[in-house]
């Protein structure tokens, strides 16, 4: 999803790119303080991990792979601020240095994968925390739903901006369900990542997950005459309550989605024309599509566009959230017993 | 400015995921005495030297207790510079220690913390590069250079801030025979107070009168390094094992060179 | 990988633009590319050409700028598909319906992306990652981002190798899952090194806390760049600036 220099229009790479300044210098003020704490070395250590995990891929289907974009799976870990931190880091770095993403373009790369992934995943992993048992533990079925709608969110928005900006009209309900659901399925290998990689941390090192830290336990200490006491574990930064209902976190996830998907779908050039009668259907059949994303999920009998296309995206979107939570609870049942 | 160079008193320390580290720590190390601290893994052994200059333990925030000074200065928040600029810290890997672009921005960037700046500052790096041979590499990165180089510009990293105190953990680890002997003769020139953290027992006995042994965060013996290593009962029971061949007795160690 | 694999170590005078210089032309180029319409052919020939210039004058092999273009190739993907799923007025090419602005739209992407994409190769393989750090640090990006990049820069040749390392004992143990069971393996690895990462993170700043870091980085030590320099560092710049201007005219 790396857009590259002149793919949207000048305007939208500026808004986008105020958009990106405006969300660094907010994380570098929230960030500020548990970067003292805990130094810019872990934050940058931290992307050097998710530059490293982004060129591993996974399969896909239809002999494609994806591969991890690493905004939820960062939030849950190191918290939203620094996330988008780390994220803007690694996103600068590919475009600097490995030309991956264009230089003007970098504001659209960070509003996209670094804060529409980390925000989205971030608030869905506290919204679901509320509901799921309170332990540790819990960060994984909920950080693994917040990674897996993240992406479709951020496949949404790159629509959305494509309606505002696209240099060239192309059917944006097609647009957004092909990319929706092209990448529900790279949300899903970014769930299992996210899932996976989580355990892992719970396992060894549960302090490390930032987004559990109001629910680790207190230590128990022997002292040097073997007396016991409890304390408080030793956190560098008390973690804030959220204070955000599921509602709040699933409000966010549809704004960014509902909102820009109706804002594409309000947007009147490029829906007038489609239809069959444009030749998607016949194009979608030659051999240049073919095999590619958009032949496998091309939306069919789209008489209806205007409306099916703006809401495909946000139907997938809520579909992917109620599959999640119910995976999710699933997996709390599942866990709760095996306890 | 009096007392020993280090004392630390009933020291306890659990890492924050509740695993306890530490459970109760006495010892005193002189001005100009070199020890050396033995112990099997996970004995607490890096854990304890992080406390030396304070980043870990409860001056860092952590869950712990007991009494640390270095030189007559209790570790205590309003002295961690002054104690971070007495203690010199080497770390097992030198990879923690070098994050600077270059060599020479690295060994920089301690004194630069100190104040140091312009020509003060490069003479600083200067020297501490001489001390440890290696000021023909210092435009390098150090990813580039050998592991052996790594560590001896670690090293440099810490001599750069002129330590009353060096402590070095495991400063022999993955070196070769070569580098292992070079470093040796680098750190015995040395005019400090030394702790070095070392699993080479000969090497405990070439450089260390003395020696602490710990296991499960206590210190078990401390001694002559020539005793301790002597005496097999003790070293059986703490899964220390001399290598093949090595008789502790019949070696020239510091106390006769 | 790691960054410093990209510089292509020779000396030249784009070598040896301040590299702050280097950064504010890259970007005053690209501006100049990105807001020229893509039907002004001709502008994007003498971007090239002088693009073209630049490399070679940079002594920056071909092929290494050919290699490292491959990360273009989904943005390429998706512009060949925009000519077939475009709307609007058709034209027939070779028995194909493709719709016209939807062959513009994808030179559009082709040109301007493949220029923005040779314009930062030709960066990163005249500068080195501390040059490039110190040439942000002088343009002020804010100093935690300065510094979260330079450990970034710093460790991921360390991360990518502990990766790599994990991968080769993970093969080495006649691992070959199918494609569920390699992408369960590969992620058990990424967790494992998560932890390993994260750590390092830690030591690393227990590290700078013991030799004295208190919040600052010291500046990473660099000569401030003279008006010559900058002159000659945005020449091909102000020229692209230049001609973007007149596509503008030409084309209203
Ligand atoms: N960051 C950490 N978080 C949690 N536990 C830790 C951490 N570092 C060390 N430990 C635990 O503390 C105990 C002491 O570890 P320490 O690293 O001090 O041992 P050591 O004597 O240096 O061992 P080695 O010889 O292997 O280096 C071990 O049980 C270890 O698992
Ligand atoms: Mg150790």
């Amino acid at each position: 999803m790396h857009v590259p220099d002149g793919f949207f229009n000048a305007s939208t790479s500026v808004a986008t790119g105020l958009i990106a300044a405006g969300a660094v210098g907010f994380s570098l003020q929230r960030a500020n303080r548990e970067l003292r704490e805990t130094g810019p070395a872990l934050a940058g250590l931290t992307a050097a991990f998710v530059f490293a995990v982004q060129m591993v891929n996974f399969p896909v289907g239809a002999g494609t792979s994806g591969h991890l974009l690493g905004g939820a799976l960062a939030a849950a870990l190191v918290g939203p601020w620094t996330a988008v931190l780390v994220m803007s880091t690694v996103l600068l770095v590919q475009g600097l240095l490995f030309a991956d993403g264009g230089l003007t373009a970098l504001g659209t790369n960070i509003t996209l994968m670094g804060l529409i992934t980390v925000l989205v995943g971030y608030f869905l992993t506290r919204a679901l925390l509320k509901v799921l048992p309170r332990r540790v533990g819990s960060v994984v079925p909920a950080a693994t739903v917040g990674a897996l709608v993240s992406v479709p969110v951020a496949a949404l928005a790159f629509t959305g901006l494509y309606s505002i900006g696209g240099a060239v009209d192309i059917p944006l309900g097609k647009l957004a369900t092909a990319m929706v659901g092209w990448h529900i399925l790279v949300g899903i290998g970014e769930a299992v990542i996210t899932a996976a990689v989580l355990s892992a941390v719970v396992a060894t090192r549960p302090d490390l997950v930032y987004a559990a830290r109001h629910l680790q336990q207190d230590l128990v200490l022997v002292d040097a005459d073997g007396n016991t006491s409890t304390v408080s574990p030793d956190r560098p930064i008390a973690a804030k309550p959220a204070g955000r209902s599921l509602g709040v976190g699933i409000a966010v996830t549809l704004l960014v989605a509902g909102g820009l998907s109706l804002f594409a779908s309000a947007h009147p050039d490029g829906l007038e024309f489609v239809g069959a009668k444009l030749g998607f259907e016949g194009a979608a059949k030659s051999s240049a599509v073919a095999g590619s994303p958009l032949a496998d999920y091309g939306v069919h009998g789209i008489g209806n566009a205007q409306v099916s296309g703006a809401l495909a995206g946000i139907i997938g979107v809520l579909v992917t959230i109620v599959v999640g939570l119910a995976i999710a609870k699933l997996a709390s049942l599942r866990t709760n017993k095996a306890s | 400015m009096s007392g020993p160079a280090i004392q630390v008193e009933r020291l306890v320390f659990a890492y924050p995921d509740g695993r306890q580290a530490l459970f109760g720590v006495d010892f005193t190390v002189e001005r100009g005495e070199r020890v050396a601290l033995l112990g099997p893994n996970g004995a607490g052994k890096t854990t304890l030297v992080l406390h030396l200059n304070g980043i870990l333990g409860s001056v860092a925030g952590g869950t712990g207790s007991g009494r640390i000074q270095i030189g007559g200065t209790a570790v205590h928040r309003e002295h961690l510079a002054a104690i971070r600029r007495k203690v010199g810290l080497v770390f097992q890997d030198p990879d923690d220690q070098l994050f600077m672009p270059t060599v020479r921005d690295d060994v920089a960037f301690g004194p630069a913390n100190l104040g140091l700046r312009g020509s003060e500052l490069d003479d600083r790096v200067h020297e501490a590069l001489v001390q440890v041979g290696m000021q023909d590499h210092a435009g390098l990165a150090p990813h580039h250079l050998s592991f052996g180089q790594r560590r001896r510009v670690a090293v440099a990293t810490v001599l750069a801030m002129r330590p009353e105190v060096l402590v070095l953990d495991e400063p022999s680890s993955n070196l070769d025979p070569a580098a292992r002997r070079e470093l040796a003769d680098i750190l015995a020139g040395l005019d400090v107070t030394l702790l070095m953290i070392t699993h080479d027992l000969p090497y405990a006995l070439q450089l260390c009168e003395r020696s602490l042994l710990m296991d499960g965060g206590r210190i078990v013996a401390d001694g002559k390094t020539r005793d301790l290593l002597g005496d097999a009962d003790l070293m059986a029971g703490h899964r220390l094992e001399l290598p093949y061949g090595f008789d502790p007795l019949s070696v020239p160690g510091p106390e006769r060179a | 990988m790691s960054g410093d694999g990209l510089l292509v170590a020779v000396d030249s005078p784009v070598h040896r633009v301040p590299a702050q210089v280097k950064l504010v032309a890259l970007f005053v180029f690209v501006l100049a590319v990105v807001s020229t319409p893509a039907a002004i052919f001709w502008a994007f020939g003498v971007y090239a050409v002088m693009l073209v210039a630049a490399v070679a004058v940079a002594k920056v092999p071909a092929t290494v700028v050919s290699r490292r273009l491959a990360v273009e190739t989904p943005f390429i993907v998706f512009a060949l598909l925009l000519p077939f799923v475009a709307t609007g007025p058709q034209v027939d090419v070779l028995g194909l319906h493709l719709s016209q602005s939807g062959v513009l739209g994808a030179w559009n992407v082709l040109a301007k992306g493949t220029l923005g994409v040779i314009a930062a190769i030709l960066l990163s393989a005249t500068t080195a990652p501390r040059d490039l750090l110190a040439g942000l640090e002088r343009l002020r990006l804010p100093s935690t981002l300065v510094a979260i990049l330079s450990f970034m820069v710093r460790y991921l040749s360390v991360v990518s190798d502990d990766l790599h390392r994990m991968r080769v004992a993970r093969e080495s143990r006649g691992y070959n899952g199918g494609k569920v069971g390699h992408l369960k393996a590969v992620a058990g690895g990424v967790g494992a090194l998560f932890v390993r990462s994260f750590e390092r993170g830690e030591r690393v700043h227990l590290a700078m806390r013991s030799r004295g870091y208190t919040g600052q980085m010291p500046l990473l030590s660099v000569s401030g760049a003279t008006r010559t320099q900058w002159l000659e560092g945005l020449a091909i710049s102000l020229a692209a600036v230049a001609i973007a201007v007149a596509a503008r005219v030409v084309s209203l």
